[in-house]
């Protein structure tokens, strides 16, 4: 089955580039000029992966990611020129798994779109407890009280990742290797919005986490059950 | 021994006076008002001792000539009288002299009451007085001249019936009769004068005290009137200069005072528009930076696509063109780099960069440094020495700015180290933290110490770039230090290769005094103290440990600790940079 990836950006050189870079690596490529029809072709193509540049005509980056977000887990990886931390924060918190920084070297957005894939590849049915909440590692579920918890697939592996190992402390750059899948993309920001964000979804109060817990100076540990 | 009572009671006054002095000094108004009132209190004091002068002189005149005429005509009525006495023995010449006497003083006359004395000149006579007089009451001078028979008066005290005594004029005249010569005295009280003129002292008095008050408070009222708007008006200043650009003046009516704040709400207003300006500038010039970033990296990232696959592709091509795509390829990273470290150097320029600090153990931060250092190392035959503390050395840094520049220190020192060993310590106190990187390579000159830093610098242009630095690298890790608020030092000399040091705070925001470790290392040559009074005066900016010299052509400080320029450690301040070089 071939992966279908939706390259969302305004720039026809670059979408074009894209293409041809994707397709050698076996992918299967379309393409969306800009934000007010990427939704559109999001339900028509049904892709596995998005790429979306955050500068763009008709309705910017942000609000596209926003939208998708709402209507689907897909892993989405933001193209953006600017590297600043607000900007990146933002695409973050608006819903995006990933981002990677013009210019990009090829061989690095090929990585970062497996990293996301990998994600869907099957695993053998196992369940794990974290404070309230059960994991269900095969379903890609997480339940409290019955309640399914929605997650996107890579809330569900950091989640997953640190309940794996129970009062292990996990700095940033070890997580960013086991749920991104980076060696030396350090960029700890990622780590930083996508446990804000998961906090916000499994958490009773996120602003007193119970379930995961910052070790100050190191990284992150999973609660006591 | 002192109680602290007696202590502050003795202290009182020297408050008090330092209270004083210091209104004084802040309050114009107090000035105005206090140096009228004292002018006019001397004015009104002349104007009261001249009037208080004039008036007693003019009631006392008045009383003397009215007192001369009433003596005069009694000596006349006593001559008249004593020349018709026929009895003079003792007892006749007494009664009648008694009689008199009673004549003279029961008179009243426009002069007051008064009291009559007639005292022989010669003896065997007795002294005949009315009143509580004693004929010793007659003051001795006027007895003289009236023994000589003159004429003649003197202001003495006079005694009272009821006992006491009170100011009057005493005038005295001799008296010649068929029946003896006397002395005639006539002694008036100047009781009602001298009510008189207490009254119009009193009068003067509060009259003058009123009016110097009043001038006080005239002159405060009118100094208030002018002082108010220069007070809104610095008061105004301040509020501008902290930032409240809308701030402006009160402007009353069309005079002198409303004409300066008219002037003033203009140069404000200029002022305002300056700085919204200026503030407009500098945001069209961060945009512009950002959209030059975008804009660039777009295209850049298609021809890196491009290079890429032409890269990949190059077994293909020709002898010729397969080379080209290498060059594409390698020269395209270059102009990467580059290109980040121009746009991270212009977003220091406007201030745009921000710290994200976060406590964490620096040993984790040099120890990726240097694991990713090392495939550059193996590259050269120099070796890398870390020496790490064995416990964490915690600090509030970005770990992003410090791995970049531990980066660029490392790769400097691959690049000018020779291939000798290089060497990385850090090192931590409660106030600050610090690493340091030697290498044993050419070392730096005293000239060039002042210069690393400097942007597109190059220590020896001809000799060939491993590392293929953009000539960015320190300047950015100088600016990453400041946004620490650290320092970034380096100590250089020929032959015997350079230590950089990297000193940042403990706490984010913090202030460094001394850096945990030195940047002199032991081998380098001994510092030769040079004259003090050579030294240029102290950089305000300095906070470090040794006393700052100036670069001649650059104004930028370092420290020459030697005159004969072998061994010089510098510390640039961010001037350095924005001179523009």
């Amino acid at each position: 089955m071939t992966v279908r990836v939706l390259v969302v950006d305004d720039d026809s050189a670059l979408a074009e580039m894209l293409g041809i870079v994707l397709r050698g690596e076996g992918f299967e490529t379309s393409f969306v000029y800009d934000g007010s029809t990427a939704l559109d072709a999001f339900r028509r193509i049904k892709p596995d992966v998005v790429l979306l540049d955050l500068m763009l005509p008709g309705m910017n980056g942000i609000d596209v990611c926003r939208a998708l977000r709402a209507e689907s887990g897909v892993p989405i990886v933001m193209l953006t020129a600017k590297s600043d931390t607000v900007d990146v924060v933002l695409g973050l918190e608006s819903g995006a798994d990933d981002y990677v920084i013009k210019p990009f070297k090829p061989k690095e957005l090929v990585a970062r779109v497996r990293a996301q894939l990998r994600r869907n590849e099957d695993v053998p049915p196992e369940s794990i407890s974290v404070g309230d909440l059960v994991i269900d590692v095969s379903g890609h579920s997480v339940t409290r009280d019955g309640q399914p918890v929605p997650l996107t697939p890579l809330e569900f592996d950091l989640l997953l990742a640190l309940a794996r190992k129970p009062r292990q402390v996990f700095t940033r750059e070890v997580l960013l290797e086991q749920v991104w899948g980076y060696r030396h993309a350090a960029d700890t920001r990622l780590v930083n919005v996508h446990v804000q964000r998961l906090r916000s979804k499994i958490e009773r109060d996120p602003e007193n986490p119970r379930i995961v817990l910052t070790v100050r100076g190191v990284g992150y540990k999973a609660g006591p059950a | 021994m002192t109680s602290p009572l007696l202590r502050r009671l003795l202290g009182f006054p020297n408050r008090c006076s330092h209270w004083v002095l210091y209104r004084w000094r802040r309050s114009l108004q107090l000035r105005v008002a206090t140096t009228t009132a004292l002018v006019s209190a001397i004015v009104v004091l002349v104007i009261g001792v001249v009037l208080l002068g004039q008036i007693s002189g003019g009631l006392l005149d008045a009383k003397r000539k009215a007192a001369l005429a009433e003596a005069n005509n009694g000596l006349r009525v006593a001559t008249a009288e004593l020349s018709v006495v026929t009895d003079t023995g003792s007892d006749g010449m007494r009664n009648s002299l008694t009689q008199l006497v009673t004549t003279l003083s029961a008179k009243g006359s426009n002069a007051g009451l008064f009291d009559v004395a007639i005292i022989p000149r010669e003896s065997g006579q007795e002294p005949v007085v009315s009143g509580g007089i004693e004929p010793g009451d007659v003051p001795p001078r006027l007895d003289k001249l009236v023994k000589q028979s003159r004429q003649g008066y003197e202001y003495s005290s006079i005694p009272q019936a009821g006992g006491g005594s009170v100011h009057g004029l005493v005038i005295g005249e001799p008296l010649d009769s068929p029946v003896g010569k006397f002395g005639l005295y006539y002694f008036f009280p100047l009781q009602s004068e001298e009510r008189t003129l207490a009254l119009v002292q009193r009068t003067v008095l509060v009259a003058g005290l009123v009016l110097v008050l009043l001038v006080a408070v005239i002159a405060d009222i009118v100094t208030r009137q002018v002082v108010r708007p220069v007070r809104e008006a610095a008061t105004t200043a301040v509020r501008l200069s902290a930032g409240f650009l809308e701030e402006r003046m009160p402007v009353r009516g069309a005079d002198d005072l409303a004409r300066l704040a008219r002037s003033f709400n203009e140069m404000a207003e200029s002022m305002q528009q300056q700085i919204t300006q200026l503030e407009e500038l500098s945001r069209v010039q961060r945009r512009f930076t950002s959209d030059v970033s975008h804009e660039l990296r777009t295209p850049l990232t298609t021809v890196r696509m491009a290079a890429d696959v032409l890269y990949g592709a190059r077994d293909e091509f020709p002898p010729g063109v397969d080379r080209s795509a290498e060059l594409l390829h390698t020269e395209l990273d270059r102009f990467e780099s580059l290109l980040a470290d121009l746009l991270e150097i212009s977003r220091h320029d406007a201030q745009a960069a921000e710290l994200e600090a976060e406590r964490l153990d620096l040993r984790r931060v040099v120890s990726r440094v240097i694991e990713g250092a090392e495939p550059l190392v193996e590259r050269t035959s120099s070796t890398l020495k870390v020496t790490l503390p064995e416990e964490p050395v915690v600090a509030e840094v970005d770990s992003r700015r410090v791995e970049r520049v531990l980066r660029n220190l490392v790769g400097n020192a691959v690049e000018h180290g020779e291939g000798k060993p290089i060497e990385v310590v850090l090192a931590g106190d409660d106030e600050a933290v610090a690493i340091t990187v030697r290498d044993h390579g050419v070392g730096l000159r005293p000239e060039e110490v002042g210069l690393v830093f400097n942007r597109f610098w190059r220590a020896d242009p001809s000799r060939a770039r491993r590392t293929g630095g953009t000539g960015l690298g320190l300047a950015i890790s100088l600016e990453d230090a400041h946004l620490h608020n650290g320092w970034l030092d380096v100590w250089g000399e020929p032959g015997k290769g350079a230590l950089f040091r990297l000193t940042v705070p403990v706490r984010a925001g913090g202030v460094i005094v001394e850096s945990p470790l030195a940047l002199r290392p032991p081998d380098a040559s001994p510092e030769v103290e040079r004259p003090a009074a050579s030294w240029p005066p102290l950089d305000p900016d300095w906070d470090g440990e040794p006393t700052p010299d100036l670069d001649p052509e650059t104004g930028a400080p370092y420290n020459n600790h030697e005159s004969s320029g072998i061994s010089v450690g510098t510390r640039l301040e961010r001037d350095t940079l924005e001179d523009g070089r």
